[in-house]
């Protein structure tokens, strides 16, 4: 081979550097490429590519001049001129005209925002690219065409041709929407500021203060919730947790017969919509429904008394987790099954060996075993608990009421408030910074203990 | 000898206690079920009865909810539901057999930071962004009209999808990599690698990915209200079914309530026997070695 370096599409590591390092070290060409995409593509006769980067110059150009500015300074604003009535002479009535629409200066303020990061993005592409392209001059190589450049996305760009769609979904699905609601939260959008009517504005940290100020009806709801949440959380979480691994254990043991058997009776109920079944617990525990008709009938309550499963305070909390005993343990039960029988026989024998009765090998082999790897699970799950909607919002429904919350029951979670907060209440910034401080809960507690998990160290390991 | 017979005599008792507590628990997890099969044959209408047993026998619960043409419109909803669920697995799968295979299979510059932002971004409560997702799709003009909701809803449900790759990156990551290698050698490119490699290899996996999203809309509830509203002849069979037991509507139509769950949870309890295996591969997935 000849002694110069031979640079091909496909042995290109050389090339690839950052934004910065591509701007500081290109040429006039490749520094003028940041204003105008493209230009060092264009005019190294790569068109298609150079083009595609005009173009896209151009469309946000377009956008920002017919429409972006606008939106960026209603994003500031959030709206100046509120709706009003004006007594119509002729026609004897009240019309309205048109104002400024806070929630949709908002949303185009994101929007624009985002389409505006979105470029910068493009800006540093169509920098790297012309830098690409005059190292690949200045060591003579050969330029890539446009066909050269599709058949990348097929090896060296694999990652970004597959990633596109996916991306743009989350983006624009997850990642926008909560902007937008991380964003409410510092306004003051609640049922009396509601657009079309009516504007709404920046508040800064108004609703968080006023969430934890001392005495006042929210934060004498908010407290008495978040405690409920964490205690829920625990017990849902644990409870299920252990009684679905005993449950295990018990179908597991030696002597035990029928072991699918039992294992499909169980599993059966997680194989029907967990709505249907939360549904169906919640007729079966109403007033009249079939428990309490049975109790009737066995007379161990009066004929016109009925317990409140679900709408006594502390009762429905307790019918609640019961419930979802029912619901969680077939989950435990699945998945813990394979990993029991992991666990090294010896350890149980020598345990035999020195006199442990039972309850010492659960405690002191399977629980700490079991724990070591289930942990990444066991977080799955509290924080699917704090955030399972589903439990409490089909079942009670949040209820039985409480005045002395703001709207709010006794057995509602953070997650089922946010819920009667916007959907019912409208009363979005408090909604949103009740999400914002279930994030932060769940975020605290899960990256403490994801972190230290093994699975999250070595993921590599097994590849 | 006698302490043989004892001890066999012990295990025998623990063992009867052991079957005695299942068949109790047993009976305490199918009772449930038990009742609402009775109840969608119960024979006499109305809400709630104060016996548990029906006292007649009927098919007819079954056949009204799929004859009726009134507000609850069942096969109306079926079938919506069908396209729903149809066009949300396929899009869902392609998203996160996509992503899986990338962050399982090739290295990049952004590859850490992107989990640790999927990582973060499931954190947030699920409908924290519905409100704003309404908005969105509202304001594009998406929910003016019945058919542009459900599509509205299949973005709903596939959108955010991408974010689901743990799972199937799980399995991507069992597959041997010498497999990759000589393919690479052989002068295989990495998309070549996913489609002829990785995808036949996947069989399981990719049923699974299919099947979970397909079961989603028939088990959603709340995207599903908040998207649909109050347009009845577009519901999907969950809100469907929650309406009947809404009090205008119960004492009509409790029983064929526990019919449309009767006929929806027969699919997905097949499915979901099914793909048991796929599901307890996968969430304890980390755990293998």
């Amino acid at each position: 081979m000849g002694s110069k370096k031979q640079i091909t599409y496909e042995n290109s590591n050389v090339i690839e550097v950052g934004f910065g390092t591509a701007f500081k070290r290109g040429n006039w060409l490749t520094k003028l490429s940041a204003i105008i995409f493209g230009l060092g593509n264009i005019l190294n006769k790569q068109f298609v590519r150079g083009l595609l980067y005009l173009s896209l110059e151009l469309a946000y150009l377009y956008y920002m001049i017919t429409f972006g500015v606008t939106a960026l300074k209603d994003l500031i604003t959030l709206g100046t001129v509120a709706q009003i009535e004006v007594f119509n002479e002729e026609k004897q009535i009240y019309e309205y005209i048109v104002g400024d629409n806070s929630m949709l200066c908002l949303l185009y303020g994101v929007l624009t925002v985002v389409i505006t990061l979105a470029i910068i993005y493009c800006m540093t592409g169509s920098v790297k690219s012309a830098y690409d392209t005059q190292r690949r001059k200045e060591l003579g190589g050969s330029i890539p065409n446009f066909l050269d450049d599709l058949n990348s996305l097929k090896q060296r760009n694999l990652h970004k041709a597959m990633l596109f769609t996916p991306v743009l979904g989350v983006i624009s699905f997850t990642i926008i929407p909560l902007i937008f609601m991380i964003l409410i939260a510092f306004t003051n959008y609640d049922k009396s500021h509601q657009p079309p009517g009516n504007l709404f504005d920046w508040v800064g940290f108004a609703n968080f203060k006023a969430l934890f100020a001392e005495g006042s009806m929210l934060s004498n709801t908010f407290w008495p919730i978040l405690g409920w949440t964490i205690t829920w959380a625990i017990f849902a979480t644990f409870s299920c947790y252990i009684l679905g691994m005993i449950l295990a254990i018990v179908i597991n043991r030696e002597g035990t017969r029928f072991k699918g058997f039992w294992r499909f009776l169980f599993v059966l109920s997680i194989a029907i919509p967990q709505f249907v079944s939360l549904l169906t617990m919640r007729t079966i525990f109403n007033t009249n429904g079939p428990v309490n008709s049975l109790l009737r009938t066995l007379g161990v309550i009066g004929i016109r008394e009925s317990i409140p499963f679900l709408t006594h305070p502390t009762l429905a909390k307790i019918t609640i987790i019961c419930i979802n005993i029912w619901i969680g343990v077939p989950y435990t039960l699945l998945t813990t099954t394979g990993i029991l029988q992991n666990i090294p026989k010896d350890l149980y024998e020598a345990a035999k060996v020195d006199g442990a009765n039972v309850f010492v090998t659960f405690f002191k082999i399977t629980l700490p075993y079991m724990l070591f790897i289930t942990t990444p699970n066991l977080i799955t799950s509290f924080v699917g608990n704090i955030n399972n909607f589903n439990v409490i919002y089909l079942l009670s429904g949040g209820g039985p009421d409480s005045l002395e919350y703001y709207a709010a029951g006794k057995t509602d979670l953070l997650i089922t408030w946010l819920y009667r907060l916007t959907i019912t209440e409208k009363d979005y910034n408090i909604g949103s910074v009740i999400g914002i401080i279930t994030f932060i809960l769940l975020a605290t507690v899960s990256l403490i203990t994801y972190r230290r998990s093994k699975s999250y160290k070595d993921e590599e390991a097994f590849q | 000898m006698k302490k043989k017979k004892n001890r066999s005599i012990k295990r025998f008792i623990t063992n009867s206690i052991v079957h005695i507590i299942l068949a109790i628990l047993g009976a305490i997890w199918v009772l449930p079920i038990i009742f609402v099969i009775l109840t969608s044959f119960r024979e006499e209408s109305g809400g709630y009865k104060s016996y548990i047993l029906p006292r007649g026998y009927t098919l007819d619960n079954y056949k009204n909810l799929f004859i009726q043409q009134g507000s609850l419109n069942f096969p109306r909803w079926f079938i919506n539901t069908l396209i729903v669920s149809i066009c949300t697995c396929i899009l869902s799968a392609f998203f996160v057999l996509c992503v899986s295979f990338v962050m399982s299979r090739l290295r990049f510059k952004m590859r850490k930071r992107m989990m640790n932002i999927a990582l973060i971004l499931g954190m947030f409560p699920g409908f924290m962004s519905m409100i704003a997702i309404y908005y969105i799709l509202k304001g594009f003009g998406l929910l003016d009209a019945g058919p542009l909701k459900l599509l509205a809803l299949v973005m709903v449900y596939s959108g955010g999808s991408g974010l689901g790759f743990y799972i199937a990156k799980g399995f991507f990551d069992t597959i041997p990599k010498t497999i990759d290698e000589a393919a690479y050698i052989d002068g295989a490119t990495k998309w070549d690698v996913f489609r002829k490699i990785t995808i036949p290899l996947s069989k399981p996996i990719i049923v699974y990915t299919l099947l979970t999203s397909f079961m989603g809309p028939w088990i959603d509830y709340i995207f599903a209200k908040v998207i649909l509203g109050q347009d009845r002849s577009y519901y999907t069979v969950g809100i469907g079914l929650w309406t009947m037991l809404e009090k205008e509507f119960i004492e009509y139509y409790y029983t064929q309530f526990f019919a449309g769950c009767v006929i929806i949870s027969i699919p997905i309890a097949i499915l979901f026997l099914k793909t048991q295996k796929f599901y307890v591969e996968g969430v304890s997935g980390s755990v293998k070695g």
